[in-house]
């Protein structure tokens, strides 16, 4: 029973970092790096876009492991939700509930937001244009600024690389940007 | 069957993404509003054992499972790819509150209309191979 209990509970945030630097020592060990997002140029270059931009003209099958990576990642996804989803929801702080209500949203009752997520919103035209123009920007952004989150957060900072650091400087200026500045025109109550 | 291994590691990146809860969109907005340690600590704990790792390697030239030295590629020199390019990205990560791996953790937990945003980011990788001699890099 305990041991149900502890893989249905979240995991605090001391040992989720320790599991994500397991993760990337796993990858060097594996002779390979841990960055996600070069995913989408490989996605881009096996369906044939090596005919528009040379961009896309490039060694592909070399990359073949990653997209592998990102199917492991699909099934992690589908498996924690099957076996070990706990509640379900995020144990978000107080405070962060109350900055919810003054931006029209509820409290959650899941992992994403229904305002976002949930059918009628996400086809709703606004709601459809919100989630696809986000998906724009994070996958033109990461391949502007040549990684992600993994890539330059985690991957670059550990090798102490001063783009990774200016990089993950843009992000949380991008992300502040959005959250305090363009969020109040997009969600009202 | 040699790539098995990375599928394996995808399952647990899938998993952590999950159980850390960093997957969620709430998550995400609640570091953007200061609220709460966690994502802080998340990242902050990976970067600082990170270092503590890379540094290990390169001392003491630790191999990979093949007996293959470990190299550290570094990243080019540039202001506004990184500048730029960055802050596009958190634009797009603040209000998806998913980053490109999550996306298809979401997938596979459910969160189907992340389809969306994952081909969002599909049509933003094919903007920037197009456009991307006329960046400043």
């Amino acid at each position: 029973m305990i041991v149900i209990e502890w893989l249905s509970a979240p995991w605090p945030w001391y040992f989720s970092g320790m599991m994500i630097s397991l993760l990337m020592w796993l990858m060097l060990y594996f002779g390979k790096t841990f960055a996600f997002s070069s995913n989408f140029r490989t996605l881009c270059a096996m369906c044939g876009l090596g005919t528009v931009s040379s961009y896309f003209q490039y060694d592909w099958k070399s990359q073949i492991w990653n997209v592998i990576f990102l199917l492991g990642a699909i099934a992690g996804g589908w498996l924690s939700s099957a076996y070990w989803m706990g509640s379900g929801i995020p144990e978000v702080s107080e405070y962060f509930i109350s900055d919810l209500m003054a931006m029209g949203f509820s409290a959650p009752t899941s992992m994403q937001p229904s305002e976002l997520y949930d059918l009628q919103h996400a086809f709703s035209l606004k709601g459809f244009l919100i989630l696809l123009l986000g998906g724009i920007m994070v996958g033109f952004g990461a391949r502007y600024a040549g990684g992600c989150t993994s890539g330059h957060a985690i991957s670059g900072l550990s090798n102490l690389q001063w783009p990774s650091l200016l990089a993950v400087l843009g992000f949380f200026a991008g992300g502040l940007f959005m959250t305090y500045v363009v969020f109040p025109y997009l969600f009202s109550k | 069957m040699r790539y098995i291994k990375f599928f394996f590691a995808g399952v647990l990146f899938g998993i952590i993404m999950v159980k850390s809860e960093a997957f969620s969109w709430y998550r995400i907005q609640e570091m953007f509003h200061f609220r709460s340690f966690h994502m802080f600590g998340i990242i902050g704990v990976a970067v600082v054992l990170g270092i503590l790792l890379v540094s290990a390697i390169k001392r003491y030239q630790i191999r990979d499972f093949e007996g293959q030295p470990i190299v550290f590629a570094d990243k080019a020199i540039s202001f506004w790819r990184y500048a730029l390019g960055g802050t596009i990205f958190g634009l797009g990560w603040a209000l998806s509150g998913a980053c490109p791996g999550p996306m298809f953790v979401n997938l596979g937990y459910g969160v189907y209309t992340m389809g969306i945003v994952i081909v969002g980011a599909w049509l933003g990788t094919m903007l920037y191979g197009l456009v991307h001699n006329y960046l400043p890099h």
